[in-house]
């Protein structure tokens, strides 16, 4: 057995026998349950190191041969393969609560396996072609064959997909000028290169127009799964260019671009949001400023801004989790989710009311919350650079609140004499609950997950060191 | 004489890649597609041996074929006409020139920078990046959109294949122009279940 195998064959083995899967809860139970053995034997059972279990040797080899290339999982790459199918199983345990467990489930293994593969390949930079797969994979999770597709989802593709060639090319000429350090020239072109790919890949400002979109077309749920794990996992792979091209590293304009483009995507995020009339474009701009906190936590001192990358990963999984899973909850219930029809909607729906409001003041940094610590350490180490950039990230984040506490007031205003009519059904009380339950856990207590996160950052050779 | 042919295959790149901006039937789209390819496969050539060549003009042609398919298995009419300007034939000629001239101009330093994979190389896939890029930019149409994607993945392919010769890369492009097809199909197939529900 080997790595490439178990945490990306047999997944896509999974994903595509699970496809003949209809029944909610069986899909959902049993793909959280896989995703769970997955993360458990990815933390628990050491890679390249021979196991006796009694008269057995147990022995996961790290690579896998494909068509002349290697795809490679290293042994300190086990807490994030932990991490990742521990989310992932978080994310299909809810799927039965959001009533889209057959397209999440199967699709959704898929897709994390090819993000798992993207990240595994050698060379990395092919990397690009795992992803472009994955995005491809995600149309059909996201539009059915009844419905017209929305603009949403042709922009998602073509600006996913535009993505690629230049993360081909620029992998190309970087290794141009591994060669001849010196030529300037080549380098700048490479680094424009890998900007405009990595501009369109994590969607960021102007390119995120698809995100809004698509959270008015399709169901938050599905959404939200596809907000947390391409960006986690291209993040990633971002990093890992940081890591192995040492120019690239210590190249300033590099870092002040990582600096600018963060607050960018955190400032329009939150004062967008603030300004939105529609629950889910909200949400939409509350992924986009993740986004930003995270590129923010890459133009830090690295062995400050990697573990603090790695910290939002959790708070970002669990919080669109909850997000998404309280608007599919509130969609189920109105007309549509804009601040007319949303009115009142906390009688109804007042768990989901509660976790989306306590799911965007976590984005939002509000204290005691999941995002808290990450971003607290964020802002204390972007204000030890620039007091400037501090100032402008604030912005940002009371934006974030101000569009929450508006969300509040629309679903908490009702006319007078409305009684309270609960209309969530059992399994979405416990999901949810569940989900404020660690929001609130991970904001407490931020060293609850140390034991997965505190090693995440040996997966670099000089990032974070 | 390989030069000759490289030539010949940017020629009908132009050709192809104007016509399918122009173009209002699905029929004549698919068809200078396959044709695209083919003038693609000549380019390749230039610097891929024949069996890997080949894999290019195999998915590209198995990619137009089940647009073709899909497209011919569904009823309502051609959406030639955007419903938003700028839509004439004349405008999208215009716009068609400016990426040619374009094309002309930064084909020298591309071509540098790309290991002097050979002005004929260089140009038909910049010819075809562009014109893929302008034929996102005007529409919405879900054929004509997967048509510009591909399109410009494959002035991509040509132009990375003067530089990368690897097995998995070209399988894993193939894979890539399959799933886009597919996907195209699949949204072709919902986006026409609006006109059945809507007569």
């Amino acid at each position: 057995m080997n790595a490439p195998t178990l945490w990306i064959i047999v997944p896509i083995a999974l994903g595509a026998f699970l496809l003949f899967f209809t029944n909610q809860r069986v899909l959902s139970v049993l793909g959280g349950s896989l995703a769970i053995l997955l993360a458990l034997i990815a933390q628990f059972v050491p890679i390249e190191l021979a196991m006796k279990l009694g008269p057995l040797s147990l022995k996961i080899d790290s690579s896998l041969t494909v068509l002349g290339r290697v795809l490679l999982i290293q042994p300190s790459e086990g807490p994030l393969l932990a991490l990742i199918y521990g989310a992932a199983a978080l994310w299909f345990f809810g799927a039965e609560a959001s009533k889209t467990a057959t397209r999440i489930v199967p699709l959704g293994f898929m897709i994390i396996a090819l993000m798992v593969a993207s990240i595994a390949v050698e060379p990395f930079l092919y990397a690009a072609l795992f992803i472009e797969m994955a995005i491809l994979l995600a149309i059909p999770m996201l539009t059915s064959i009844s419905r017209p597709p929305g603009r949403g989802v042709v922009r998602f593709l073509i600006y996913q997909t535009l993505a690629m060639p230049f993360i081909l090319l620029a992998g190309w000429l970087l290794s141009g000028v591994e060669a001849s350090p010196g030529d300037l020239a080549l380098a700048a072109q490479s680094a424009a290169m890998l900007g405009l790919g990595f501009a369109f890949l994590l969607a960021i400002f102007p390119l995120y127009s698809w995100m809004p979109l698509l959270l008015e077309e399709t169901s938050p749920y599905l959404v939200g799964f596809l907000l947390w794990i391409l960006p986690t996992m291209t993040l990633i792979f971002g990093a890992g260019f940081l890591d192995r091209y040492s120019w690239l590293r210590s190249a300033s304009q590099l870092i002040l671009g990582l600096r600018y483009m963060g607050l960018l995507m955190i400032v329009t995020g939150g004062t967008f949001a603030a300004f939105q009339r529609h629950l889910g474009r909200i949400m939409a701009y509350g992924a986009i400023a993740e986004t930003g906190f995270s590129l923010l936590a890459l133009s830090l001192d690295l062995r400050l801004g990697i573990p603090i990358l790695f910290l939002l990963i959790p708070a970002r999984a669990l919080g669109l989790a909850v997000w998404s899973l309280s608007l599919t909850i509130i969609g189920e219930n109105v007309e549509t989710m804009r601040f007319g029809a949303a009115r009142g909607v906390l009688r109804i729906t007042p768990l989901a009311g509660a976790g989306m409001i306590v799911a965007g003041l976590s984005t939002g940094a509000f204290p005691l919350l999941a995002g808290f610590p990450a971003r607290l350490a964020l802002w204390e180490g972007l204000s030890r650079i620039s007091i400037g950039s501090a100032l402008w990230m604030m912005v940002g984040i009371v934006g974030l609140l101000i569009s929450t506490f508006r969300s509040l007031a629309v679903i908490s205003i009702a006319e007078e004499y409305t009684s309270w009519e609960r209309r969530e059904s059992p399994a979405q009380m416990l999901m949810l609950g569940l989900g404020v339950l660690g929001l609130f856990i991970l904001g407490l207590f931020p060293q609850a997950l140390q034991f997965i996160l505190a090693d995440l950052p040996l997966m670099f050779e000089h990032l974070g060191r | 004489m390989a030069a000759t042919f490289a030539w010949i295959a940017v020629g009908v790149i132009v050709v192809t890649s104007v016509a399918l901006m122009l173009a209002r039937d699905w029929r004549w789209s698919i068809s200078l597609l396959a044709l695209q390819y083919l003038a693609m496969f000549v380019l390749v050539l230039q610097h891929w041996p024949l069996g890997m060549a080949s894999v290019k003009v195999v998915a590209g042609w198995m990619s137009a074929a089940i647009l073709g398919m899909t497209r011919s298995g569904l009823s309502g009419p051609d959406s030639a006409e955007e419903e938003t300007l700028p839509r004439g034939r004349p405008f999208r000629l215009f716009a068609a020139g400016i990426v040619a001239l374009l094309v002309v101009v930064v084909t020298p330093g591309v071509d540098t920078i790309m290991a002097d994979a050979g002005f004929a190389v260089t140009s038909g896939s910049l010819l075809l990046i562009g014109m893929g890029l302008l034929q996102l930019g005007i529409t919405a149409h879900i054929l004509r959109v997967t048509i510009g994607l591909m399109t410009v993945l494959a002035g991509f392919e040509i132009l990375y294949s003067a530089v990368e010769g690897s097995v998995l890369v070209a399988a894993l492009l193939a894979a890539i122009n399959l799933g886009l097809a597919l996907v195209g199909s699949y949204l072709l197939i919902a986006s026409n279940s609006q006109e059945i529900e809507s007569v």
